[in-house]
């Protein structure tokens, strides 16, 4: 029997970014705040200072602050005729833990979607007509347009700091920056990263292609920025230690950078961590939600009351927790009926290594955003007819790193270990560099998360399962871009060329990215989703899904987190300008 | 706010909050309660711990002398450096093995154990330290039939390379141990063990950094970013500094 505590007025479950971020508008608002927290609390001086952050075998290898899988994994398998086995080690994609979540070990790569990508089912439906589309693909419009959104991207990006170059400022393109961006109302907070020499080379072969090369958008700061917040952040150093990394330079923007010494400020906010909530409770009608239960680390129940519930934890435990409590309709493949675990998408990514004998590349001066990119083959920037599939990603020069456990690149044919493999580590070192492109990974029918029917979490409760492959677009449009990228790494003269586009089937042995998305879709039609155009649940008004990747109907050729963070900030607007006077449904 | 009056404030928070539980549940929670100010306080980094020279922790006499072998077989010795053995590779493993990654610490090892398909990763219940005990005996078994009761060790380095090479192609069977996954266990170990910071234990002397021109934990770049073409200056250093720092006294 869990014990009560005494109400509170908003309770946050995960205080990652979307939780820090809401956690602080609606406590200057007014309303007492409590977040609570699976993972340990974590700061730059304790955790990651830089007197041992750049530890590779401790925080990549060993996945220092990333999710256990003894707290929470899930299983997986490729197709629903297989039975799903449990991810006993994360591989292939790594959640986060503790406070920061996600937002301490990402890269800082911050990226909008195309104005197009919000309407993408009209858009590709009006341009190349209906039978473009493969009859199982369950792409939708989103519930929100690229310019109602602009304002909240502004938003993230200047509380982030985020360093780049404009290539459209109101509708006028602008020389340097990407000219396929949807319209900015500012320029960015800082100005770009310095290149690198792979970089510069990269752009120079794009240019001589007849292609607009621009500076890759980083949350990793070219120079010292205090936000809105009056929070300080320092110059990147281009350590190389960003992804799944703390950054111990107060450079890379993350929760811990950009909101909480500002939000432990407010006297109603209390951050409740090493805590887990095992379920959102409803009341007898099932529409409104009383708070949640929690479990501490002594194995006490615990039950929080509050007026609002803000589900803020990694986009794929909020599938399961909003499984778990059993709110909205479960997703049946069969009938195709049903919302929650329906939508989940990823992210289609490949590469082309190179080897150029005669420069000098220092790969570990660095950082988890600088490179030169182009963005021709996003989303629809380019025609796709006779192509035969739809969908993009950028692509470019963006090499995180040159750290030697797990980047150690070789010529083709190297033995795995001996005498030869020695020397071609030696001599390949300071001359090998990897391209890649970011793929789009669009949304079906038979690639979805519903809960386990065998394995259980420490808590008893089932695990989360995930049926997910690469359907022949993403592959399609995989091989396409690889051998765009190809020609340009062909054009820096490279003595070695090697591409490796994405082939099924999704292997979750093999890191590719953690860009999980969907499963609490936001829509326009409860049908298709489970939360309306402010984040709000369908079916119980005061549970809202504040911007995690988890409310995104499929992914596009971006990261994640930008879109995220201006859904945070819109949340939080609606909530505070529109939910607080009239609590009922928004939409 | 200083950080006298934060602490003050911290303080009376947690009198208030303990006062609010004592009367609603006669109980305190667990986990921890943060409220009015980041908990900032003097000396609690959580430092990795330096690995301990001296004897062997996790392996017999027996398998580190295999070890040793089979490292400086992986990543011989030559002209550009040191090999896997005097790097310390057999060192970092050991070490290793008898720490979290040898235990399985963290991983999910709840039953079933059913075998899947290999887009689902490792579904076997045993550590780490577990795979390595029986691989090291399955293999000084296999050689030991083969060779007249000769140990790994014994062999000649044609013959150590001849059989490494059987269980990386699955040519050679080590009976109940599948000698691929065992080799490549154990390769990627080593590996690991020369690349990894020296307070491990392996990479002694730096020298995996040093084979491939990588200044290890260093954490300033910024006047060598735009220094195309040109080699980075200074040698690499570890978590723990380098040995000409501390011997400068």
């Amino acid at each position: 029997m869990a014990r009560k505590l005494p109400a509170k007025d908003v309770v946050v479950i995960g205080l990652g970014w979307t939780g820090s971020i809401l956690s602080y508008h609606l406590a200057k608002a007014g309303l007492d705040v409590v977040a609570i927290e699976r993972g340990p609390w974590r700061d730059t001086a304790t955790d990651f200072p830089p007197a041992y952050a750049q530890d590779e075998l401790r925080y990549a290898v060993r996945l220092d602050l990333f999710l256990r899988p003894a707290q929470e994994t899930l299983t997986f398998r490729n197709k629903a005729d297989q039975t799903a086995l449990p991810i006993r080690n994360f591989a292939g994609f790594l959640p986060g833990n503790g406070v920061g979540g996600a937002g301490i070990h990402w890269n800082g790569q911050t990226w909008r979607f195309l104005p197009t990508d919000f309407r993408l089912r009209s858009h590709l439906t009006e341009r190349y007509g209906a039978s473009m589309l493969p009859e199982d693909m369950t792409i939708q419009d989103w519930p929100v347009s690229y310019d109602e959104l602009e304002p909240y991207y502004d938003r993230f990006e200047k509380l982030c700091g985020t360093s780049g170059k404009a290539g459209n400022l109101k509708g006028v393109k602008q020389e340097g920056g990407n000219p396929f961006e949807g319209w900015r109302s500012a320029e960015y907070p800082t100005p770009p990263l310095k290149q690198g020499l792979g970089a510069m080379l990269f752009a120079d072969a794009a240019r001589k292609l007849g292609h607009s090369p621009f500076p890759q958008p980083a949350s990793n700061l070219s120079e010292p920025y205090t936000n809105p917040l009056g929070i300080r952040m320092g110059q990147c150093s281009y350590c190389g230690f960003c992804e799944r990394f703390g950054c111990g330079n107060y450079s890379k923007s993350s929760p811990q950078t950009c909101v909480l010494p500002a939000l432990l400020r407010l006297q109603n906010f209390t951050a409740q961590t090493e805590s887990e909530v095992l379920r959102i409770n409803l009341d007898s009608t099932g529409k409104r939600a009383t708070g949640v239960t929690y479990v501490d680390t002594s194995g006490t129940e615990w039950e929080q009351p509050a007026d609002i519930v803000l589900l803020c934890a990694f986009a794929l435990f909020n599938v399961q927790l909003m499984l778990i409590s059993g709110i909205g309709k479960p997703y049946d493949p069969v009938s195709g009926q049903g919302v929650v675990g329906r939508n989940y998408a990823y992210q289609t990514t490949s590469s082309v290594s190179i080897i150029l004998k005669d420069k000098v590349l220092n790969p570990f001066i660095a950082t988890g955003a600088h490179g030169m990119i182009i963005d021709d083959y996003n989303g629809d920037n380019f025609d796709h007819t006779n192509l035969g599939f739809v969908g993009g990603g950028y692509m470019g020069a963006s090499q995180t790193n040159g750290r030697p456990i797990q980047t150690r690149p070789v010529p083709k044919g190297t033995p795995k270990w001996g005498a030869a493999w020695k020397k071609a580590t030696a001599e390949t070192y300071q001359h090998g560099y990897s391209l890649s492109t970011h793929g789009s990974s669009y949304s079906y029918r038979d690639c979805w998360l519903d809960l386990d029917p065998t394995y259980k979490d420490r808590m008893g409760r089932p695990l989360m399962r995930m049926t997910f492959d690469f359907h022949e677009n993403e592959l399609k449009m995989s091989a396409f871009l690889t051998e765009r990228l190809a020609d340009i790494a062909k054009a820096m003269n490279p003595t070695e060329i090697e591409p490796h586009p994405r082939k099924g089937p999704y292997d979750s042995t093999i890191y590719q990215t953690t860009h999980n998305t969907g499963g609490t879709v936001m829509g326009d039609d409860p049908k298709t989703s489970v939360l309306n155009r402010y984040c709000q649940s369908w079916d119980v008004h005061n549970l809202f899904i504040p911007g995690g990747a988890s409310v995104f109907p499929q992914n596009h050729g971006y990261n994640p987190t930008n879109t995220v963070g201006a859904l945070a900030f819109w949340t939080a607007d609606a909530i505070t300008q529109r939910y607080l006077k009239h609590p009922g449904p928004l939409v | 706010m200083d950080s006298k009056t934060s602490l003050q404030l911290s303080r009376r928070a947690f009198l208030a909050s303990a006062a609010i539980l004592l009367s609603t549940s006669a109980s305190v929670v667990h986990g921890r309660t943060f409220h009015q100010g980041m908990p900032w306080a003097p000396g609690a980094a959580k430092p990795p711990t330096p690995v301990r020279p001296g004897p062997w922790v996790f392996f017999t006499a027996d398998e580190a002398a295999t070890m040793e072998a089979i490292a400086d077989r992986l990543i011989p010795p030559d002209d550009r450096g040191p090999g896997g053995k005097d790097a310390g590779c057999a060192v970092f493993i050991d070490r290793q093995l008898a720490g979290p990654y040898g235990r399985s610490e963290g991983l999910y090892t709840r039953p079933p154990f059913m075998s899947g398909s290999g887009t689902q990763g490792y579904q076997n219940p045993d550590s780490p330290a577990g795979r390595y005990r029986s691989g090291l005996k399955a293999l000084a078994d296999h050689v030991a039939a083969a060779q007249n009761g000769k140990k790994f060790h014994d062999l000649s380095a044609a013959d150590q390379d001849k059989l490494l090479s059987g269980l990386e192609d699955g040519s050679v069977d080590l009976k109940d141990t599948d000698a691929q996954t065992f080799f490549e266990m154990v390769l990627q170990d080593t590996q690991q063990g020369f690349f990894a910071d020296p307070i491990y234990g392996g990479n002694r002397g730096m020298a995996g950094w040093k084979l491939v021109g990588f200044p290890g934990a260093r954490y300033d770049y910024r006047d060598w970013v735009e220094r195309h073409n040109e080699p980075y200056p200074l040698p690499p250093v570890s978590i723990m500094g380098r040995a000409d720092w501390s011997s400068k006294g």
